[in-house]
């Protein structure tokens, strides 16, 4: 990865004010979960309780059904297995999960 | 068409802040602030303004109130005294660093404990680090002055800090003094229209306010504020140069009183000025070549105005009505380091009107006195002088 260049104080917009909406986006907090949730897509029902409650926008989904997770926000806090209705979601040590295993 | 009336110096602020209508006013009441938000209230409730006038849990609030309300856009103020600003206190840095020009009147007073209610300067002492523009009134006059002038001083491109303009807890806040007022369309033209150039409202640009750094940025965010002070030693002399060609007085960072031909010089913050110019006056009459330097603008420190005027003296006694415990007066010491390498004057730090303990005309007098001594035998106490205080 290239070095990123550090602005000097003359460069930047005063106060600690970013540019840009939504930046939240651009920062990856994936990295700090010790659980993962793990979907049975075989009994969601698609309620979308668990996009509505999750803190951090990380449901995916798509023409009204939930396709998983989005593992590069996901923080592993366990809210939407905590909501979801059917319990088909649920949250594993992600360290137990295997190389390529299913989870999201 | 300006006009004379006769206002304490809550009333007379109050007054002012009046004629520049903000926009936001979140509030907290605290002796010996109180009537100032109270007379405003007033107006709010007889329709003479229309601020959003929010009645807030704390002053902790208040101050994140008018944050918020500063970087959506508004043109936000409040007011406080000693424990409610020591209250504010974290967010008054993130007043400062946000660069949200916040105007806050601040009615000196003691901080506790033992409770006090009465003038003092600890707690605006204790926030001189905090990125605050920092000004102190001698009078009703000069409160009314100074919270015109800090709008234009706060919102200026080059500066965008938030101010803090003070006067003495009831010596000023509840005294009856006559003064001159802009009619409203010259205040208000002076003082203009708040134009930021970010705000969270503006939708057609959508930015992010108060967010996280790490070690790689915070530092040149804080270089930044160093930079906007020292713009602010500028700005503040070009506006008080414009009010003084609307109304007739100007104002700077210092105000030099019979000091031209002093050998011995007196520096004081605040409403104890007016006393010292009248012992000025009797001292000279006794033989004794005294001056007064008034200082007016405590943040951004004006070392360059305050060694250049006391260039030449012989003994300088610089007042302090707070200390900074483990060191002395904030004042004195301040002084006495701007002037370091650069002057041979004795000096001596006197702490006096803790708690609002008086300070009167025979009181300094006297302390001319004692430093005149120093005059004949070039020799000066290291301890502070104590006025006022039971030995």
């Amino acid at each position: 990865m290239a070095e990123e260049k550090l602005l000097s104080w003359k460069e930047m917009v005063p106060g600690g004010i970013v540019d840009v909406g939504g930046s939240a986006e651009l920062v990856n907090t994936g990295g700090w979960r010790t659980y993962v949730p793990v979907t049975d897509f075989d009994r969601c029902t698609h309620c979308m309780f668990c996009w509505i409650s999750c803190p951090d926008s990380s449901i995916l989904v798509k023409d009204g059904k939930k396709l998983g997770t989005d593992l590069d926000h996901c923080k592993g806090c366990g809210i939407c297995a905590d909501v979801c209705p059917p319990k088909c979601i649920k949250m594993v040590l992600e360290a137990d999960i295997p190389e390529g295993g299913k989870k999201g | 068409m300006a006009q004379r009336l006769g206002l304490t110096g809550n009333d007379a602020v109050a007054y002012g802040l009046k004629q520049v209508n903000p926009d936001v006013i979140p509030a907290y009441p605290i002796t010996p602030q109180t009537e100032m938000m109270h007379q405003f209230a007033q107006y709010v409730a007889d329709g003479v303004v229309d601020t959003e006038m929010i009645l807030v849990e704390s002053e902790h609030s208040a101050m994140s109130a008018a944050v918020g309300a500063s970087l959506a856009g508004a043109r936000a103020c409040t007011a406080t005294s000693s424990c409610g600003l020591a209250l504010m206190w974290e967010i008054l840095y993130v007043a400062a660093s946000c660069r949200a020009p916040i105007v806050m009147h601040e009615v000196n007073r003691a901080l506790s404990a033992p409770i006090n209610i009465h003038c003092d300067h600890s707690d605006t002492m204790g926030a001189r680090d905090a990125g605050w523009v920092q000004i102190f009134a001698e009078d009703v006059q000069e409160s009314y002055d100074n919270i015109l002038q800090a709008f234009r001083i706060a919102e200026h491109k080059d500066v965008m800090l938030p101010v803090m303009s003070m006067q003495d807890g009831f010596i000023i806040s509840h005294t009856l003094e006559p003064l001159e007022v802009l009619d409203d369309a010259s205040a208000k033209k002076f003082v203009g229209e708040f134009k930021p150039e970010y705000s969270l409202l503006d939708v057609d640009h959508p930015r992010t306010f108060g967010s996280f750094t790490l070690q790689n940025y915070y530092f040149e965010f804080k270089r930044q504020q160093v930079e906007a002070m020292k713009n602010a030693l500028r700005v503040i002399e070009e506006v008080g140069k414009e009010y003084g060609r609307l109304t007739g007085r100007t104002y700077g960072h210092v105000e030099p009183y019979k000091l031209d031909d002093a050998d011995m010089a007196l520096v004081a913050l605040g409403s104890t000025c007016g006393t010292i110019k009248e012992a000025v006056d009797q001292a000279r009459a006794e033989g004794i070549k005294v001056g007064l330097l008034k200082v007016r603008t405590f943040r951004p420190f004006p070392a360059a105005a305050i060694v250049g005027a006391l260039k030449g003296k012989k003994v300088v006694g610089v007042f302090d009505r707070s200390i900074s415990f483990g060191l002395g007066g904030p004042l004195f010491h301040e002084v006495r380091s701007a002037a370091f390498g650069q002057a041979n004057w004795l000096c001596r730090n006197i702490i006096y009107g803790l708690g609002g303990r008086d300070i009167n005309l025979e009181m300094i007098l006297a302390t001319i006195r004692t430093l005149a001594q120093s005059l004949k035998t070039g020799k000066m106490d290291a301890e502070p002088m104590y006025v006022g205080l039971r030995d």
